[in-house]
Formats: C-alpha cells, sequence, structure tokens
C-alpha cells in the first residue's frame, strides 16, 4: 500500500444527536490522500452536520460521540489550541452562501491576509505576497486592483473564488466544499467546479465535496458516499454508483434526474391565449422626492426590453436565464403585476387599458406560483385560510362551508391529505408547501398560470414529483404555464418552447428539442453545456 | 411518491393561551397583571379607608400589621383632648377597646366639650360614666376606633394602600387606553404609508416627522389652553405623541413584507391592498408590534407621572403611580416607605408587562420560522 492510499481524515461511527432527535448515524468512511469524496443527499440528510461535527463547528447543544481521525489525532477529543491549528490550516471549509461567509466591513484582500498572518504567520509584507498569488490562483482578474475590493463589490462567482482563495491559503490537507456552487448561476458554477477541480489536481490535497445534486458530482468525484436521514446507505466508487448502485435509495436519486420529455406536442394549430407585445420594464433608482426626471430617467434600468411572446393554449413555455436576466420580471409584466410598457392580449382582450380594479375579475384567470416555498405562504394564515383567499376575492358569495368543501377538493387535486388543511405552513416539508402554493393557484381554475423557479429550492426526487404533479394539472384542466427557470435540464423536461433570456431580452425562441439539439446563440451553447456536460 | 406526514398533533393545536401558559414566566407575569387590575379595580371598594379621608392623628404614620391607635397614640391624644377642653387628666385605663379615663378641673366640666372625642380619628364619641363634685370631676369612657394602615398614611395623613390602588386605576387605564390609541393610529398610518409607497410613503413620514419635531411638553400645554384640564386630554395627549415610534416601527416592517412572495401572490389572486394588508402585512408585523407595545406601555405610564408632576394630568385628591412616586421622592428622608411602596407596584407591573411582551414575542417568532 503506497502512502498516498493512506486514509487522511477517517470517520469512526460518528453520532451526532440534539436531545432525541438524532441527526447522524453511524457514519464510517475514509478520506484518502488525494481523494475527491463527495457526500450526497437531500436537505436533511445530516451531510453537513457531519463534516461540521469534523471542525468542531457544531452549536453547544449536539452530541457527538464516536471518532473522526486526522493523521491520527481524534479531533472530537483535541484540546481547543490544538484543533484551531488544524482549523483552517490543514483542513479548510468552503461554505455555500459566498456573500455571508466574507465580512462586509473588510477588504477581501485584508481577510485573506488575516488567515495568513493569523494561521502561516507572515508578516503583513508577504501576506500581501501571497493573496497577490492566491487571487491570481482563483483566477481573479487584474488581483492587484481588487485585494482592495470589498465583498459587495464582487459578483457572486468572484466571491466564491475569494472564499476559495480563503479555503487554500495555508495549502490545507484537506478542503471540504458544501455545496459551494448551490447559490450561483450555471455558467459560473461551471467555471468555479473546473477552477476546484484544477486547484485540487495542482495543489494535491484531498477534497470533501457535499452535495444534493449526483449528476454534478460524478463529474469528478472518486468516491460518493450517499446519505439519508444521517446514515450513509451506500459507499462506492464514482463509476460503480452512477452505473449500478444497489441501494433502492440511489437508484430513486438517480431517476429523479428530470428526464427530456418524450414526443414534441405541436400547438400552431391551438388559439392563441396570451400575446405580449413589445413589452418593458424600466426601473428607476431610488431618488428624492424633488429629483428632476430627466435625471432619473438617465439612471433607468431596463429590466425587460421589448420583448415580444405569443402563447398557445395549453402548451408550455420554457423561459430559461440566469439571475437578473430579467425573466421573473417579465412574467410579472405578463400578469400586469408591474407597470410595463408594451401591449398583453390575453384571450383576446386587451389588458393594456385596464386598471388594477377593472383587472380584478380576470385575476383568477392568470395565477403564479412562486420559487420559494418558505416565503410564498403567510405564516400566520392556515392552509385552508392560504387556498381559499382567491375565493373570498373572486367568489365572495360563498358561505365557509362552501370554501370548506372547495378547499379540501383543492388538496385532493394536488394529492395532499384534506385534514391539512387546519394546520399552518411552518408545518410542512418544502415539497409540500409547494403543493399548498399551486393548490392557492388551481382553486381558482385559471387558465395560465406562470410558475417562477417552482422546484428550484427543492431536492431532486421531490422536484420529480411537482414536475409530474403539474404535468397532470396541465393535461386534466388544459392549462398554459410559463415555466421559468435557470435550470435546464428542467426546463427540458416539461418544455414545449424554450425561449433564452439574457440581459432583458429573449435573444432566441423555438420549439425545445431544436433549441436543446441546435442552439444557435454563444450563449445558449454555453447554457446547455453548463448544464448537460459530460461526465469527466 | 408521497412522503409520510410526520406532524404530532400536540405541537400544532396549541393556541395563544396555551402557549403562554407553556412558558411559567409568561404565566406568573400574566397572573400577576390580572391580580394587579384586580386590585386595583375592587381594593379601593373593600378598602375600610376611602382614598381621600384624612386622618388628622394619623400623620405619616409607618406601614405595620397591628392595629392603631397604641397606647402611646392614646395616650397623647387624651392628653391633647384633654388640653383643649382646659381639664387635668386624673387617671386612665386603657383595656385595648375602650378607655376609661377620669377627668378634673376647676370648674364644672360642660358636656358639650366632650365633641372633642368625636372630632378625633382615635375615639368614638364618649359617653359620661359617672360625675362627681358638681361636675368639676368627670369618669367617662371612650370606645377606641381601630383602624389598620397596612402601608402607612401620607403627609395628609390618609392611607397609602388605598391611595396606592386608586393612582393604581389611572395609571394602567392611561397606560393600556393611550398605549391603543398609539397603536391603531401608528400601526393603521404605518402600514398604510408603508404599503402604498411612492410619494403617498413620503408626505405621510414628512408629516410624522413634523409631530416629532414638536415639543411634547409644549403639545400638552396648547391642548390644555384649547380644552382645559381633563382626564381625558392625557390620552389624546399621550396617544397623539407616541404613535409615532409606533408608525416608523410598522412602516418598516411594511416595506420589507410587501416584498414578500405570499403578498405578491395575493396581489397576483386579485385581493385589494385593503384586505392584504388586513390579511397579510398587519398579521406579520406583530412580532415588532408586540416588542414595541411592551416598552410602550411603561413609557406611557412614565409620561402620564411626568404630565402629572407638571400639574397638568391628574389632580388631588385622585392620584397616580407617577404622582405618588414623586410626593414620595420628596420626603424619603424622613419617609421611605411613601416612595417604596408606589415604586414596588409600578416596577412589578412593568417588570410584569415586560416578560410578558417577550414571551408574546417568542410565540411570534417561533411562528415566523
Amino acid at each position: 500500500m503506497d502512502k498516498s492510499a493512506q486514509a487522511i481524515l477517517n470517520f469512526r461511527d460518528l453520532n451526532v444527536s440534539y436531545g432525541q432527535n438524532i441527526v447522524v448515524r453511524n457514519v464510517n468512511f475514509a478520506l484518502r490522500r488525494g481523494e475527491t469524496a463527495a457526500i450526497v443527499g437531500e436537505s436533511g440528510s445530516g451531510k453537513t452536520q457531519t463534516i461540521l461535527a469534523a471542525l468542531r463547528l457544531l452549536p453547544p447543544q449536539a452530541k457527538t460521540t464516536g471518532s473522526i481521525k486526522f493523521e491520527g489525532a481524534n479531533l472530537l477529543d483535541l484540546p481547543l489550541p490544538a484543533l484551531n491549528r488544524i482549523r483552517g490550516k490543514r483542513i479548510a471549509i468552503i461554505f455555500q452562501e459566498p456573500m455571508s461567509a466574507l465580512d462586509p466591513l473588510y477588504p477581501v484582500g485584508a481577510q485573506i491576509g488575516a488567515v495568513l498572518r493569523l494561521q502561516a504567520g507572515l508578516s503583513r509584507r508577504a501576506a500581501r505576497e501571497r493573496v497577490l498569488e492566491l487571487l491570481d490562483l482563483v483566477h481573479i482578474p487584474e488581483p492587484k486592483r481588487r485585494i482592495h475590493a470589498y465583498p459587495h463589490e464582487l459578483s457572486g462567482g468572484q466571491r466564491q473564488r475569494v472564499s476559495i482563495a480563503m479555503a487554500i491559503a495555508c495549502d490545507p490537507n484537506v478542503l471540504i466544499a458544501d455545496e459551494p456552487t448551490t447559490a450561483l448561476d450555471v455558467t459560473v458554477a461551471a467555471r468555479i467546479l473546473d477552477l476546484i477541480a484544477e486547484l485540487k489536481q495542482r495543489l494535491g490535497m484531498a477534497m470533501i465535496f457535499i452535495s444534493h445534486d449526483l449528476s454534478l458530482v460524478r463529474r469528478f468525484a472518486d468516491r460518493i458516499h450517499v446519505m439519508r436521514q444521517g446514515e450513509i446507505v451506500e459507499s462506492g466508487s464514482a463509476r460503480r454508483i452512477t452505473t449500478a448502485p444497489t441501494h433502492a435509495y440511489t437508484r430513486m436519486l438517480l431517476e429523479a434526474e428530470p428526464h427530456p420529455r418524450g414526443e414534441a406536442r405541436s400547438f400552431a394549430q391551438a388559439p392563441v391565449i396570451l400575446d405580449a407585445k413589445e413589452i418593458s420594464v424600466k426601473f428607476r433608482p431610488r431618488g428624492g422626492f424633488f429629483a428632476p426626471s430627466f435625471l432619473m430617467k438617465r439612471d433607468e434600468i431596463k429590466a425587460v426590453d421589448r420583448v415580444t411572446l405569443r402563447l398557445h393554449e395549453g402548451e408550455t413555455l420554457g423561459l430559461v436565464g440566469e439571475s437578473g436576466s430579467g425573466k421573473s420580471t417579465l412574467a410579472r409584466a405578463l400578469l400586469k403585476l408591474v407597470p410595463a410598457s408594451g401591449m398583453v392580449t390575453f384571450e383576446g382582450r386587451d389588458l393594456t387599458p385596464l386598471s388594477q380594479r377593472a383587472l380584478r375579475p380576470l385575476r383568477r384567470s392568470l395565477q403564479l406560483v412562486f420559487q420559494d416555498p418558505f416565503g410564498s405562504l403567510s405564516p400566520r394564515m392556515n392552509v385552508g385560510q392560504i387556498i381559499t383567499e382567491g375565493l373570498l376575492v373572486h367568489e365572495p358569495a360563498l358561505t365557509r362551508a362552501e370554501r370548506d368543501k372547495r378547499a379540501v377538493q383543492a388538496l385532493e387535486e394536488v394529492r395532499l391529505h384534506p385534514d391539512l388543511r387546519h394546520r399552518f405552513p411552518h408545518e410542512f416539508s418544502g415539497g409540500q408547501r409547494q403543493r399548498i402554493a399551486i393548490a392557492r393557484a388551481m382553486i381558482l381554475k385559471p387558465r395560465l398560470v406562470v410558475l417562477d423557479e417552482p422546484t428550484s429550492a427543492l431536492d431532486r426526487s421531490v422536484q420529480a414529483e411537482i414536475l409530474n404533479l403539474l404535468d397532470q394539472l396541465q393535461a386534466a384542466h388544459g392549462l398554459t404555464y410559463v415555466f421559468i427557470s435557470h435550470d435546464l435540464a428542467v426546463i427540458r423536461a416539461v418544455a414545449d418552447e424554450i425561449a433564452v433570456m439574457k440581459d432583458g431580452r429573449i435573444i432566441e425562441q423555438g420549439p425545445a428539442r431544436e433549441i436543446i439539439e441546435h442552439p444557435r446563440e454563444t450563449y445558449t451553447q454555453k447554457l446547455i453545456t453548463a448544464a448537460f456536460q459530460a461526465p469527466l | 411518491m408521497n412522503r409520510p406526514l410526520t406532524i404530532d398533533k400536540a405541537k400544532t393545536d396549541r393556541s395563544l393561551f396555551a402557549r403562554i401558559a407553556a412558558n411559567p414566566a409568561t404565566l406568573a407575569s400574566a397572573l400577576i397583571l390580572g391580580l394587579m387590575a384586580l386590585a386595583c379595580l375592587i381594593g379601593p371598594i373593600l378598602s375600610p379607608h376611602p382614598y381621600d379621608r384624612v386622618y388628622r392623628d394619623y400623620v405619616l404614620i409607618g406601614p405595620s400589621l397591628t392595629a392603631h391607635p397604641d397606647t402611646t397614640e392614646v395616650d397623647a391624644a387624651m392628653s391633647d383632648i384633654a388640653r383643649r377642653m382646659r381639664v387635668e387628666i386624673a387617671a386612665t385605663q386603657n383595656d385595648g377597646t375602650k378607655l376609661r379615663a377620669t377627668l378634673t378641673s376647676d370648674r364644672p366640666i360642660d358636656a358639650r366639650a366632650l365633641r372633642y372625642f368625636d372630632r378625633s380619628d382615635i375615639f368614638a364619641p364618649a359617653h359620661i360614666v359617672s360625675s362627681e363634685d358638681e361636675g368639676r370631676r368627670l369618669s367617662l369612657e371612650a370606645p377606641l376606633r381601630r383602624e389598620v394602615f397596612l402601608f402607612g398614611t401620607d403627609a395628609n395623613g390618609r392611607d397609602l394602600l388605598t391611595r396606592i390602588l386608586i393612582a393604581g386605576r389611572v395609571s394602567l387605564a392611561v397606560g393600556l387606553l393611550a398605549s391603543f390609541v398609539a397603536l391603531v393610529i401608528g400601526v393603521t398610518f404605518g402600514a398604510v404609508a408603508g404599503y402604498a409607497g411612492g410619494r403617498v410613503d413620503a408626505v405621510m413620514m414628512r408629516i410624522v416627522e413634523i409631530v416629532y419635531a414638536l415639543p411634547f411638553i409644549f403639545l400638552v400645554i396648547v391642548l390644555t389652553m384649547i380644552f382645559g384640564r381633563n382626564f381625558i386630554l392625557i390620552f389624546v395627549a399621550i396617544g397623539a405623541v407616541e404613535w409615532l415610534d409606533m408608525a416608523r416601527i410598522v412602516r418598516g416592517q411594511t416595506l420589507t413584507l410587501k416584498r414578500r412572495d405570499y403578498v405578491l401572490a395575493a396581489e397576483a389572486l386579485g385581493a385589494p391592498a385593503r384586505a392584504i394588508l388586513w390579511r397579510h402585512i398587519i398579521p406579520n408585523a406583530l412580532g415588532p408590534i408586540a416588542a414595541s407595545l411592551t416598552l410602550l406601555v411603561p413609557r406611557v405610564i412614565l409620561l402620564e407621572s411626568f404630565v402629572s408632576f407638571l400639574g397638568l394630568g391628574v389632580q388631588e385628591p385622585l392620584t397616580s403611580w407617577g404622582v405618588l412616586i414623586s410626593d414620595g421622592a420628596r420626603t424619603i428622608q424622613s419617609a421611605a416607605y411613601l416612595l417604596i411602596f408606589p415604586a414596588l407596584f409600578l416596577a412589578v407591573t412593568l417588570g410584569a408587562l415586560q416578560i410578558l411582551g417577550d414571551g408574546w414575542r417568542g410565540f411570534f417568532e417561533t411562528r415566523n420560522d
């Protein structure tokens, strides 16, 4: 056995519990030198708890038993000074959210420099030299200038590069990455992954990569550990896990990848339900009360720039773009929820001249489902009140008992038990909440539903269930969907037609298969490579 | 594949009261407040002393559990009466319930002089047992009144306990009503300003700032000049000032809440602005509102005492805790209990309100998770 095959970090019978609640159960695995191990599991599976336990970063009420050996020393009962010599220097960690991992009060250079001076004992001057080197290593352009930048002056991808620079500053033996790309756009995430892979090659460190996305980690992981409800249910080489999984849960995770839509449906003959012409939405920066309007006009931001769309009854339009491309704003403009210029015709009726009051009767046909199932339900109302709110507006004549009956029907339609209508949103999981949000829209029997990233906040397996539900509802009620997502895999699974948005404009539009297989624009090509990159 | 629902029933069906009851500190403070309100409401009715009754013989009596008068008080009062009747005391005998006294004088003693006993707070009307020596030697019997002053009496000889309870009525009423006024105006104003946004918001918040700029005491004096001295004035003046903070807090909350998806969802459902404010914005702002309300009630109670201290609020013989405390502070060296007891009542009430508010906020915050 050669030296490189030795275990550098060894988890033995690790248990983490909060009171009666065991979140990590008998976790055993070893990380060899230079190896990349991926821990894959859905939210709440205990993957983050496992690695936080290794660095003793768990909150004080957490109880850990077992051992985590790093080069022979048990991290769980090492005295704090000895542990601090390991933390950040020998074992470093990259967190999911690059904004909150950096202190907004200090320039990034000073933050990386602080790690170097504290952990490696470098002088101020030497630390500065090293910081420049590191920023260059993580491909931040013009490191001499960026060293003085504050976190808010950098983009999300650059911030994540800075946190990576910080993590590798002291040449750690083990790098832990906790969903480092989940908060980023696909194309940015792809570049960050390239960077991590490159650094791993150059610096030869071992890495634990935590992710919920099996298709992402199989591109570069050597070994994959699948976690479920605090236990590792299956471990093995990346190739074996993805090609010949033995555990049912792993198979389920693999199958939960969105499948491309089967045969293409044609809607050319179907009546046009929504026709939008030259839609533009402008945001003005906040001016004072008396700020002259010509000054404000100069600084206007065009969130949506002259977009023209046509939707046929029963079809699903997939709207793809990265964050800030204006896709959510466009959707809201289509529903006349934000002031916009241009013309919107719905079922032959021009919505443009209608006031909000005149629009109200039409609102029931135009519904919206949001991305964040935690933010879109009022925490003070019970489920019954939430889903029947629209009835109060549109069918005020209904009695309480009749509304209740409709709530029961709506919940059954989204496959939730009707008794749940007396519960409050905080008692539900993300997928269940999303079902409630869908029920709220469906109870009004809408014609057009805008789905604003309805599955992005959900685990893959839940995502598949929701997509399935949406498909059934569409078939049952002849609904027309505008499906917004940054995830081309999801879009491919649901959309009949795809529109790609960038900087407020639709740059490419056409039948789904055509766009995916023969993209014309380089931006679309980039998106597609990022989403469907073949396993390395 | 549907996931099984693991929600335990017991946790979900708990009402506000059940949640409060689960926390002993919150429960205790709620009980204390209830008892305090009850005591202030019915205490003065049950008390043997009217709150404005002046006991001239019991000025600045210290707090005690035993009944008055004691023997020295009886002797002092007897010799005082004898001096007024211009007679000598030959002998006295005090058996605890009545006083037998033998009085002598050079001249016959006029029985009408016995009315000095009627005026006393210590003796009930006296009656003559025997008269000798042509009226120059008089034996009489005067039953003793028995008075208990648990907290002692003030500089005017009024029972402190009764006065504290009466003051509690005023302070609690001001605290609750003025806070309620501030709450209603502030929440409505703030929520409307925040939700409307833009120019409406700008104008409404400038109004708030203008009212902020008026000195409070100036406002009170102007109101007094217009409406005259009136108890209601306190509510109006305090309510008119204190809603400003509430309006700002609620506006700030509304600005963040109106960007929430559930508000957008309600707009997409076509719900009118009024319904959105009532169903979504205000219920979700309740946490911060409750927090500032717990600070508001004590502040209002203290403001009332300040206004009364300046002679613009409640007037003698009516009183409030603030007035009692400011009176007590003046006699702190000679009679500290005049300060200690009302301050204790105020402190207990404010403390209980604080803990109750914390518990309340905790309740709302767990809901917000």
